[in-house]
C-alpha cells in the first residue's frame, strides 16, 4: 500500500502537556503515561486520553473539546480549521437513491468524496467503492471487480454500482460497537466518535457493505489538501488506528448542502434529500420507480436506495 | 490477621521457588524471556506504524491475531472440562489435574487478553472497555459479553488455584463448602466463555460462514479435543520429571473421552460442509475458498485439508483401545488433534469468514513478520505463566513444600523438583 511508513518525528513525539483545569485532572499524569506508552510515541495529551465518549460531554466540555481539536490542526497544519458540531435537522431523515441505469462508473464521486472528507491520502482511504458488474448476471458481488480502469468506462455488457454507507434504519455495526463508539443520529446518519473508538474492527465484520474503513497506519494528509469546513462526526482529520466511513457528507447536508459525490456526478445518477419531505425528489423516486436495496435479506434497512431511472 | 502474614510468607515463598531452579529450568525461564522480548520490539515497532504493519486491511480485517485469540478461548475453557469427572463421579485419579487445568485455563486467558490487546487499533484506550469506568455496550455488543466473561472466568480460576495452594502450603484441608461450588460454577463458565466467543462471530448476518447455527456447538467440540491433548502431553512430561503421580488408567480415560468428542467435532464439521455445498447457495463461495479455492487463491487449501485428515487420523488412534493405550500412537494423536484444531478454529475461521469480502474481494491474507514475532511473544508470555504457576504448584501439591518445611526446602538448591 505504501512504503513511507510514519516515523516517529522528535516534533511528534514530544507531548503537548496539558493547560489545566481539566475536571479529570485527580485521574493523575501517571495513566496517561502508560497510555502515552501504548501509543508508541507519546503524542497524546492528557485531555485527550481522558476525554469521554461525545454522547456523555456537557456542552462546556464540548467547547473544550473543539477547541482543543482546532488548536491541535492549527498545529499540524498550519492553518485554521473549523470543527463544527452542528445537530440533526429537525423533521429530517436523510435518503439516497442511486441510478444503476445511469452510473458510468467514471468514479469522479470517490475522488471528490476523498478531497472533501479529508481522508488518508497515503495509505489512500476510499469511502465510496464502485462495483464493476456483469449484466448477464445481474447484482452479484462474487461477480464484482473493483480495480477495473475507469479510463475505459463504461464498458460492453457491464453496469457498475457504488457501494458506500448505506445509513441502515437497523445497523449491525452499531450493535456490535463493544465501547458505544458509533451510532445512528436522529437525521439517520450513522457517526463514529473518532476519539472513543478503540479500534477493536468488530464493526468492520458486521457491516454487510465493506462501508468501515481503518486507519492502519497515521494517516497522511497535507496542509494543501485539508478542507478546513470539518465536522466533528464527518470530516476532520482523523487519528491512526480508528475506523471511519461515510456520513452523507454531514458537514454540508447538516446546514443543507448536497454531498460532495452528488454534486460531482456528471450523469446525474445520485439523489439525495429528506425522507420526510413528501415532495422532495426522493420521495418520488421511492414512489415511481423501480427501487431496491442491497442484501435486503440481512433486514438492515438501508437508507440508501438503487433504482432504474430508465 | 495472622492469615494474612501467612498468605504474605506464601507469595515470597512462592517467588522463591519460582526464581530457584535447575540449569535447565533457568534456560527454559531465559528462551522465553527472549522471545517475549522480539515480541515486544516487535509490538513496539507496530504502536509506532500501526496495524499497517501487520498484513490485515480492510478486506480482511482480522488475521493472525483473532484466529490465535479464538483457538485458545477453547483451550481455556476446555482445560476446566476434566473438572466434570473429578468432582462429579468424585473419580480420584483425575483430581489432582483439575488443578493443572485451572493453571492451563489461567495461561490461556493471558494469552487471550494479550492477543485481543495488541489486536486493538488504539490500546491506550484500553479504559473506554471498563465496566463503569469506560462506556460498555452492554447487553448489545457480544464483544462487551466476552470481555466480562473472560476476566470474571480468569478470576474465578485464579482464586481457586491459589486458594487450593494456599491451604496445601500451610497444610490445612481445604473448605469443601467453598472450593466445591466454586469449581463447579467454573463448568457452566467454561462452556459459556467459548459458546459467548462464538456468538461473536455467530452474530454477524453479514458473514455467511460465521452466521451458522451450529458454530458455538462447534466450538465447543473441537475445543474439548485440544485442550485434553495438551493436558495429556503435559501430564507425561510432569509425571517423568516430578514426583507427582498420574495413573494410566487416567491419560486412557481422557484419550477415551477424546475420541467421542473429535468423533462429533468431525461430524458437526460435515453436517455444515454438507449443507453449503449440497444447498450450493451463494453462501457457498467462504467454503469454497477454504476447501477448494477460489478463482484461482488457495492459499487455505492445504491446512484445510490437513486439518481435516489430522482429525479423521487422530479420532481412529483414539478410538481403537490399541492405538489408545500405546504411547507412540497416543502422542501422535495428540499432536495431530492440536494441529487439527488449530487450524480450523484459527485461520480457518477467520480468514474463510472475511473472504470474499462483504463486497466480493478476494484478498489473500498471510500474516507478516511483524503479526508472527509479537504472537510468538504472547505465547511465550503464556507458556512462561504457566511454567512458574507449574514450578511453585507441583511441591505444594505434593506437600514437599509447606509453611513448615517450605523455607528449609526453598535454601536447599536441589529442591526444585522439575528436573528436566
Ligand atoms: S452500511 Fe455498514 S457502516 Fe453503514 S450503517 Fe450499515 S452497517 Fe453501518
Ligand atoms: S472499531 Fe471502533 S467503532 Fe468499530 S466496533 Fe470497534 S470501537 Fe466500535
Amino acid at each position: 500500500m505504501t512504503d513511507r511508513k510514519p516515523t516517529c518525528s522528535p516534533e511528534g513525539c514530544d507531548s503537548r502537556s496539558g493547560s489545566g483545569g481539566n475536571r479529570r485532572e485527580f485521574l493523575g499524569t501517571a495513566v496517561a503515561a502508560v497510555a502515552m506508552a501504548l501509543t508508541g510515541c507519546g503524542k497524546l495529551s492528557k485531555e485527550e486520553f481522558l476525554q469521554h465518549n461525545f454522547q456523555e460531554l456537557s456542552k462546556d466540555e464540548v467547547r473544550s473539546v473543539i477547541a482543543r481539536l482546532e488548536k491541535e490542526y492549527k498545529a499540524k497544519y498550519g492553518k485554521d480549521v473549523k470543527v463544527a458540531t452542528t445537530p440533526p435537522l429537525p423533521g429530517v431523515i436523510f435518503g439516497y437513491a442511486l441510478d444503476l441505469s445511469r452510473c458510468i462508473g467514471c468514479r469522479r464521486c470517490v475522488h471528490a468524496c476523498v478531497k472533501e472528507n479529508n481522508q488518508s491520502r497515503d495509505p489512500e482511504v476510499q469511502w465510496i467503492r464502485v462495483l464493476e458488474l456483469d449484466k448477464e448476471e445481474g447484482v452479484n458481488l462474487q461477480h464484482a471487480e473493483q480495480y477495473y480502469n475507469p479510463e475505459e468506462v463504461p464498458r460492453e455488457g457491464h453496469f457498475y454500482m457504488p457501494v458506500q454507507c448505506q445509513q441502515c434504519k437497523k445497523p449491525p455495526c452499531v450493535k456490535v460497537c463493544p465501547v458505544g463508539a458509533t451510532w445512528r443520529e436522529k437525521d439517520g446518519i450513522t457517526v463514529v466518535d473518532y476519539n472513543w473508538c478503540i479500534g477493536c474492527r468488530y464493526c468492520m465484520a458486521a457491516c454487510p457493505y465493506g462501508a468501515r474503513h481503518f486507519n492502519w497506519g497515521e494517516p497522511h494528509l497535507t496542509a494543501d489538501e485539508v478542507n478546513p469546513d470539518t465536522h466533528y462526526f464527518g470530516n476532520r482529520p482523523r487519528p491512526k488506528g480508528v475506523v471511519e466511513k461515510c456520513t452523507f457528507c454531514i458537514q454540508r447536508t447538516r446546514k443543507g448542502l448536497y454531498p460532495a459525490c452528488v454534486e460531482i456526478c456528471p450523469t446525474g445518477s445520485r439523489k439525495f434529500g429528506n425522507l420526510l419531505d413528501k415532495t422532495s425528489e426522493i420521495r418520488y423516486i421511492l414512489e415511481n420507480k423501480r427501487v431496491f436495496k442491497l442484501k435486503e435479506e440481512l433486514n438492515t434497512q438501508p437508507n440508501f436506495f438503487y433504482f432504474y431511472g430508465v | 490477621m495472622l492469615t494474612l502474614r501467612t498468605f504474605g510468607q506464601f507469595i515470597t515463598d512462592t517467588l522463591g521457588i519460582m526464581t530457584k531452579g535447575s540449569r535447565l529450568y533457568y534456560a527454559w525461564i531465559g528462551f522465553l524471556l527472549l522471545l517475549i522480548g522480539m515480541g515486544a520490539i516487535a509490538y513496539v515497532g507496530q504502536l509506532n506504524h500501526g496495524l499497517l504493519v501487520t498484513n490485515m486491511r480492510d478486506q480482511v480485517s482480522w488475521g493472525f491475531y483473532i484466529g490465535n485469540f479464538t483457538f485458545l478461548v477453547g483451550v481455556a475453557a476446555a482445560a476446566i472440562m476434566l473438572v466434570i469427572p473429578a468432582y462429579i463421579y468424585d473419580w480420584e485419579p483425575i483430581k489432582e489435574i483439575t488443578i493443572l487445568g485451572e493453571m492451563l485455563a489461567i495461561s490461556a486467558l493471558v494469552m487471550c487478553l494479550g492477543f485481543v490487546m495488541v489486536d486493538i487499533g488504539r490500546p491506550d484506550r484500553f479504559w473506554h472497555i471498563m465496566p463503569l469506568v469506560g462506556r460498555l455496550n452492554w447487553p448489545q455488543s457480544m464483544l462487551a459479553w466476552d470481555v466480562i466473561v473472560l476476566n470474571l472466568y480468569l478470576l474465578l480460576n485464579w482464586f481457586v488455584v491459589t486458594y487450593l495452594l494456599f491451604c496445601a502450603y500451610t497444610e490445612r484441608h481445604y473448605v469443601k463448602k467453598l472450593v466445591l461450588p466454586l469449581v463447579l460454577l467454573s463448568i457452566p463458565m467454561a462452556v459459556s466463555i467459548h459458546t459467548v466467543t462464538a456468538y461473536l462471530y455467530n452474530g454477524l448476518a453479514a458473514r455467511p460462514f460465521w452466521n451458522s447455527a451450529i458454530l458455538a456447538p462447534r466450538f465447543l467440540a473441537s475445543a474439548f479435543c485440544s485442550g485434553p491433548a495438551i493436558l495429556l502431553i503435559l501430564l507425561q512430561v510432569l509425571r517423568k520429571t516430578t514426583k507427582l503421580s498420574i495413573k494410566d488408567e487416567a491419560i486412557f480415560k481422557i484419550a477415551e473421552l477424546m475420541a467421542y468428542t473429535m468423533g462429533f467435532n468431525l461430524f458437526l464439521t460435515a453436517a455444515e460442509a454438507f449443507k453449503e455445498l449440497y444447498s450450493g447457495t451463494e453462501h457457498m463461495v467462504y467454503f469454497q475458498y477454504l476447501l477448494f479455492g477460489l478463482k484461482g487463491h488457495n492459499t487455505l487449501v492445504p491446512y484445510a485439508w490437513a486439518s481435516i485428515i489430522f482429525g479423521f487420523v487422530a479420532f481412529i488412534l483414539f478410538l481403537v483401545p490399541r492405538t489408545r493405550t500405546n504411547w507412540v500412537t497416543l502422542n501422535i494423536g495428540c499432536v495431530l488433534i492440536y494441529a487439527s484444531v488449530y487450524i480450523e478454529k484459527g485461520m480457518g475461521l477467520i480468514i474463510p469468514g472475511l473472504t470474499p469480502d462483504a463486497l466480493g474481494e478476494i484478498f489473500v491474507y498471510t500474516p507478516s513478520f511483524t503479526e508472527i514475532t509479537v504472537a510468538a511473544g504472547i505465547f511465550a508470555i503464556g507458556f512462561l505463566v504457566f511454567t512458574l504457576m507449574l514450578k511453585a504448584a507441583v511441591p505444594m501439591m505434593l506437600g514437599e513444600f509447606t509453611l513448615s518445611k517450605g523455607r528449609k526446602a526453598a535454601s536447599e538448591p536441589e529442591a526444585g523438583p522439575i528436573k528436566a
